[in-house]
């Protein structure tokens, strides 16, 4: 009988953290299926982030660097510069990245650092019990926005996979959802084309993944699918947004 | 002396420059091999000279007044050398692209100035709970805040005590000289690189700016340990891991008692100091860096006036000199420690000596540094003091 569905070699055989309906288990298992795709386990270095996804190195099979909040760019930045053949990238939620490290990821793109950044956005602080983040929707309830985001006190949700698309050191840049099957097919190869543009030394890869987070949004799994869909997508539209053909130092 | 007399660029110290043979470093780029060449260098430039020297070939930073000779030195000879500058959009930014550098086992450094390093803290803390190592100089300015670029000595307190956040120290060397600036970054790296530690050189912005002759030879290379702990890709290998975030029962505390072994052992091992005179000395001068050397003018010009003045230079701010100041304290009773500060290492200073002995202090925060008569009218009146 043939063997047509196991867990990729790059994770490690232990239960994930993440809460039911969480998707942060599936964004993370289309990684490791990348890296196991391109057989490049061993010449990669993940930098882990600080949010639910801090744990990265309990979950993936390869060197891992913890970096602090927000920093994640510049750190992986500063790997790949120290061993530029090895394949690097970061998985960063949506404070971590567009807030305190709003800075960094845009300096990495714009110089076309030649890295992998999955950017986890659930539109919320998950880690640290639900706190509103750049990319909370306009009257999303959070604990620091009881009332609903308005956009009077805290401004709009930031659209990331746009914003770095218009940057010349942007190789790749897409935005993705897990929440059925058509778009996690998409998602797994936005991430896959992630990874290869960084081998083909392209330079800069940034795929955002919409994910859910049942448990800071305060509804089922199932709603919380339901939301990616409804209220997630309209705002942050699924699809490439750039892909250079050729590297641009050709 | 007025600040601005010793700023003049009198040579261009890159004329300097003349490739002859060249190693690989461990970095797989070159490095010139000088052999012993004497040349007239800014501090800034000798310690961008030292770090080349030492096969770092990675740099992150961000200008700022009065450093920017080590960016704008290694911006230009990095590149020549396979090696990779990046001026980066922040000292945030610098201080996490070397944090990422040196987790592969990567020799890498960043440079800047109070405001900067103080942006650094976060970086720093990590640093030293991942146990990476790194080299940071600091060409202190004045603060607080945006202050001034006149030197100063007020970050001793920010470079001694940790500097952010936990339960951690970093390695500090304290050069007088410029060639101590370029010698004491070549031990820097080689400290940080043997006990996996954050280093820094806490100069100021006399001796960066200042030019002095330079021998610019490579020390004996230490007898470092392999760094099997670096990210590298885990071929043939367990994945490593690199973290300071410890969670379980009871690892924190132990990862702290860890950190602080390192500590003691680098206060048993790595106590460096210069003695000046000090055999029948009355009066001990603390002092260090730049002011150290006007002080040592004063010592001799106090010597020539008949009192017995000697000075206690500390080179390494951490690990202190505890044991060295604590045992001319039971033969001397007259300390004075001269800063360009309000009072920053004089607190260690009394917390080593006797009890029984006098610490004085003569401090002088930003902006007016003292000339050698002024510091021998702040002797005179303690020798006084303690003659009565």
């Amino acid at each position: 009988m043939e063997l047509v569905f196991k867990r990729p070699e790059c994770l490690i055989d232990i239960p994930f953290h993440f809460c039911p309906g969480c998707h942060h288990g599936i964004a993370h298992r289309l990684v490791a299926e990348a890296i196991d795709y391109f057989k490049i386990r061993e010449k990669t270095i993940g930098v882990a982030s600080v949010g639910c996804s801090v744990f990265m190195y309990d979950y993936f099979n390869i060197d891992v660097l913890e970096a602090p909040h927000g920093r994640a760019s510049a750190v992986a930045s500063g790997v790949k510069r120290a061993k530029k053949d090895r394949i690097v990238f970061t998985y960063q939620g949506d404070g971590d990245l567009a807030a305190i490290g709003i800075a960094e990821v845009i300096h990495t793109a714009n110089r076309g650092e030649n890295i992998t950044i999955v950017f986890a956005n659930n539109t919320v602080y998950g880690m640290t019990g639900g706190q509103m983040a750049p990319t909370t929707l306009l009257g999303q309830k959070t604990t620091t926005s009881p009332y609903g985001r308005d956009f009077t006190y805290d401004g709009y949700p930031i659209r990331m996979a746009e914003m770095l698309a218009t940057l010349e050191g942007s190789a790749f840049v897409a935005r993705v959802a897990v929440n059925n099957p058509a778009n996690l097919m998409k998602a797994k190869k936005a991430i896959r084309k992630g990874f290869q543009m960084q081998m083909e030394e392209m330079g800069f890869s940034f795929i955002e993944v919409l994910l859910a987070c049942p448990t800071n949004w305060g509804m089922s799994a199932l709603e919380a699918n339901r939301r990616v869909e409804e209220e997630m997508i309209p705002y942050f539209p699924l699809g490439i947004l750039k892909e250079r053909k050729m590297a641009d130092y050709l | 002396m007025p600040f601005g007399m010793v700023m003049k660029h009198a040579l261009d110290a890159h004329s300097a420059e003349r490739s002859a043979r060249m190693w690989p470093s461990e970095c797989g780029g070159r490095v010139e091999d000088r052999g012993a060449e004497k040349i007239l260098a800014k501090g800034n430039e000798a310690i961008a000279m030292a770090a080349l020297d030492a096969g770092c070939l990675l740099y992150f930073g961000y200008p700022i007044t009065p450093q920017n000779d080590i960016p704008e030195y290694l911006s230009k000879h990095l590149p020549t050398l396979g090696g990779e500058f990046i001026q980066a959009e922040s000292e945030i930014a610098s201080i996490n692209l070397l944090l990422g550098a040196s987790a592969t086992g990567t020799r890498a450094m960043t440079s800047s100035s109070s405001p900067g390093i103080s942006l650094m803290q976060e970086g720093i803390s990590y640093m030293a709970g991942s146990e990476l190592p790194c080299v940071i100089i600091n060409i202190s300015r004045s603060g607080p805040g945006l202050g001034g670029i006149s030197p100063s000595q007020g970050d001793y307190f920010q470079a001694t005590r940790g500097g952010g956040h936990g339960d951690y120290r970093m390695i500090v060397l304290a050069p007088s000289t410029v060639q101590e600036m370029y010698d004491l970054t070549f031990l820097a790296f080689d400290l940080s690189d043997k006990y996996r530690n954050p280093a820094m050189i806490l100069g100021d912005a006399l001796i960066g700016q200042m030019k002095e002759p330079l021998i610019r030879r490579r020390p004996e290379k230490m007898d470092l340990p392999p760094k099997d702990w670096a990210l590298t890709g885990a071929r043939g290998r367990n994945p490593n891991r690199i973290k300071s975030l410890y969670l379980q029962d009871g690892e924190l505390s132990e990862h702290n008692w860890k950190l602080y072994r390192k500590y003691e052992l680098m206060k048993k091992e790595e106590v460096r100091f210069e003695s000046f005179k000090v055999e029948d000395a009355q009066l001990l001068i603390a002092a260090f860096g730049s002011i150290a050397r006007v002080s040592k003018t004063s010592a001799e010009l106090a010597r020539e006036e008949g009192m017995k003045v000697g000075l206690l230079r500390p080179i390494t701010l951490f690990p202190f000199p505890e044991q060295a100041f604590h045992q001319f304290s039971k033969r001397v009773k007259l300390f004075l420690t001269v800063e360009l500060n309000t009072g920053q290492m004089v607190e260690d200073v009394r917390l080593s000596v006797d009890r029984d002995a006098q610490v004085y202090f003569y401090g002088r925060p930003p902006g007016s540094l003292p000339s050698p008569e002024e510091v021998l009218e702040e002797i005179k009146k303690c020798y006084r003091l303690g003659q009565g």
